[in-house]
């Protein structure tokens, strides 16, 4: 993993400036921090195996399916990270995403104008939320038992919701819309210009407010330019081929919006940086006057949030909510999905752009394997596998940055 | 009897109340009188050291000082007027900042990070909606201050977890220095530290009662304390025992302070 990774990252180098690459890769992997650099070789990896065995399996319609199928584990994914940022684990997150689609699918049903029956199912997922993150907070049961619990009690409601009718269909355009809305032609070249402009004002202004603080460390234009070049040629890369196809899935670009959003709120708010903090050490936390409880529960309650939402997405792709809605794997995959992409299970390390890596790969397996019709015992072998190393990379590295730590 | 030489030393040399002046302090932790009668003062610019044996009472202490605990009974004046400590934001308001033993620095945040964490500062995008962190404001208000005490740090985005063990305590006691404190409590800063760290650190407390803060130090190292402490208070269980000032003392005296072999002598059989 070591040799791939400083091999991976040396277009780069050049661009970024006095100490030479090689050097600061070193660092970072001493002190545990390589980021997304490893899951994107691994997704790479994983994509030119699959694409080698079927090659179907880099077409526009493969990758747009892939996509869809990735953004409810994203999701789920997102609210997991911020869980495992605290250092907590969330259990019911599929659960939750169960309970909230039937509550969509059985409001819509009912009538109900679909807008407001995705607000009545988020409100939902923040009920859900709240409510554990209260007892684990409040009452101080672990956050481990209080969701495993939550996720039985939670599958309880799915059947009692939808018991007489079993699997209940959405007739409604806009909710199916959901997963059938696709940005095509001109109109996705637009927003991925748009993309990489935002990406590059971001850098901008990062590089303004260092240089009117005159500060030193200010960022050269040079990297500034590789990174905005590398965002590029990938949109485009990604443009032309899902172009091929039907376009940017809109419930891709919900996925990276709030991706975008959130890493947003995890690097530049309060509330972000008191996430990290108690996940790095709850006792400093506290005695830097940080409102513990308050963030504990505010993240517990984001959490049910995004798993209504992936809930939502998950039942506007299959039309239908169903007594094994959020079941299966759901939990799994969005746990690994954040473990995967590298996100600490010891907490206090990560970010949400690591869900959404995190969900491709789980995604790219999942969806080369049905392409190769794999057989549900060979999936599940290769996925358990997967979470494992996952679990042993974090374990290791976090050894790894003790040892260098101090 | 420790109280009044301690007051009267207090005032003869200084002519103007101490920052903080604790009497009488009292503290039962259920069976356990953790505190019988604990009394002392810190100035402006001197760096006092409590020590004592273990269970002397010295962290009670300090944590009543800094309103994690609060006493049963006894007085605490801070400039000179009675305050009531009760939470330890109480005491952060008046200026006493606290760096514990274990640091409480979080690992996974960088310098800058850990400096203002919980007290961050921002730029307002929309009144009322959005805040954002402004996190070259910090960096560009953190270094004159780290000048000032001479302290000499990585590039203020390392994350703490790569810091020496010295570095970590200069960031902790940066962290308090930052707040425009008045009053630093440290406990133990030297404990885990290698020499030429302890070095730095008991560098980094001299420049802090230089530059004007009142500090109290405690410490197991009798040698440190001789080193930077202007006066040493010593604790027997849960009493104050002895106030001396540093240059007028011996070790050997402040060792049997500590271990009660004076009062033996004292104390007619």
């Amino acid at each position: 993993m070591k040799v791939v990774a400083a091999d991976s990252a040396n277009p780069t180098a050049e661009a970024s400036g006095r100490r030479s690459l090689a050097d600061r890769l070193r660092l970072r992997f001493a002190s545990g921090d390589l980021g997304l650099i490893p899951v994107i070789i691994a997704l790479v990896v994983i994509w030119i195996v699959f694409e080698l065995v079927n090659s179907h399996f880099l077409t526009g319609r493969n990758i747009s399916n892939l996509i869809l199928q990735s953004v409810e584990i994203g999701l789920l994914g997102i609210g997991e990270t911020f869980i495992l940022l605290l250092g907590e684990i969330d259990l019911s997150i599929a659960a939750v995403s169960g309970v909230a689609a039937a509550i969509l699918v059985l409001l819509s049903s009912a009538g109900l104008n679909p807008w407001l029956a995705i607000v009545a199912s988020l409100a939902a997922g923040a009920v859900l939320g709240v409510f554990q993150g209260v007892w684990v907070t409040l009452v101080g049961v672990p956050a481990f038992i209080v969701t495993l619990a939550g996720s039985l009690g939670y599958q309880g409601f799915l059947l009692a919701m939808l018991g007489d009718a079993g699997t209940v269909p959405i007739e409604n355009s806009t909710l199916l819309g959901l997963a059938t809305t696709y940005v095509s032609g001109v109109y996705a070249w637009i927003l991925a210009l748009l993309g990489v402009l935002v990406y590059l004002w971001a850098l901008m202004q990062r590089r303004a407010a260092r240089l009117r603080f005159e500060l030193d460390r200010v960022p050269d234009l040079g990297s500034i330019g590789a990174r905005v070049i590398a965002l590029a040629v990938v949109s485009a890369l990604i443009v032309l081929a899902l172009n091929t196809y039907r376009g940017i899935p809109v419930a891709g670009l919900v996925l990276i919006v709030l991706i975008v959003i959130f890493s947003f709120v995890t690097q530049s708010t309060r509330f972000g940086r008191h996430v990290y903090a108690l996940g790095g050490h709850r006792e400093a936390a506290r005695r830097a006057g940080i409102r513990v409880k308050h963030v504990r529960i505010a993240v517990f309650t984001l959490a049910g949030v995004f798993g209504a939402a992936g809930g939502i997405m998950g039942a506007s792709r299959l039309g239908s909510a169903s007594p094994a809605s959020g079941g299966g794997n759901l939990l799994l995959d969005s746990i690994a999905a954040a473990v995967i992409g590298g996100t600490s299970l010891f907490g206090g390390r990560g970010s949400v752009w690591n869900a959404l890596a995190g969900a491709l790969v789980i995604g790219s397996v999942e969806n080369g394997m049905d392409l190769l019709s794999a057989p549900s015992s060979t999936k599940y072998l290769v996925e358990g596998g997967i979470l494992l190393v996952a679990v042993t990379i974090d374990t290791l590295t976090r050894r790894r940055r003790a040892k260098a730590g101090r | 009897m420790a109280d009044t030489v301690q007051t009267q030393s207090g005032q003869d040399r200084h002519g103007t109340p101490p920052l903080l002046s604790v009497r009488h302090l009292k503290k039962r932790f259920g069976a356990v009188q953790a505190l019988r009668d604990v009394s002392l003062d810190v100035h402006r610019g001197e760096v006092v050291a409590l020590v004592g044996d273990n269970g002397a009472g010295k962290s009670t202490t300090i944590k009543i000082i800094s309103g994690v605990e609060f006493p049963d009974e006894g007085e605490i004046f801070f400039e000179g007027s009675r305050v009531t400590l009760s939470t330890p934001a109480d005491s952060e308001a008046l200026g006493i900042q606290t760096v514990y033993q274990d640091l409480a620095l979080c690992d996974n945040l960088d310098i800058v990070s850990n400096l203002y964490l919980g007290r961050e500062l921002y730029r307002t995008i929309i009144p009322g909606v959005i805040r954002v962190m402004n996190h070259a404001e910090m960096e560009k208000n953190a270094i004159p201050v780290l000048k000032r005490l001479g302290i000499n740090l990585p590039p203020l985005n390392t994350s703490v977890a790569s810091l020496s063990g010295g570095q970590r305590q200069t960031v902790a006691v940066a962290r308090a220095v930052l707040w425009g404190s008045k009053l630093v409590i440290l406990d133990e800063p030297t404990a885990a530290l290698g020499v030429a760290q302890t070095r730095a650190v008991l560098d980094l407390v001299k420049r802090l009662a230089e530059s004007g803060v009142g500090v109290l130090v405690i410490s197991h190292n009798l040698s440190d304390v001789f080193e930077v402490a202007d006066r040493i208070v010593v604790l027997r269980l849960g009493q104050t025992v002895a106030n001396y000032v540093t240059s007028e003392v011996s070790g050997e005296k402040v060792v049997a302070a500590i271990t009660g072999a004076t009062e033996e002598e004292v104390v007619p059989r």
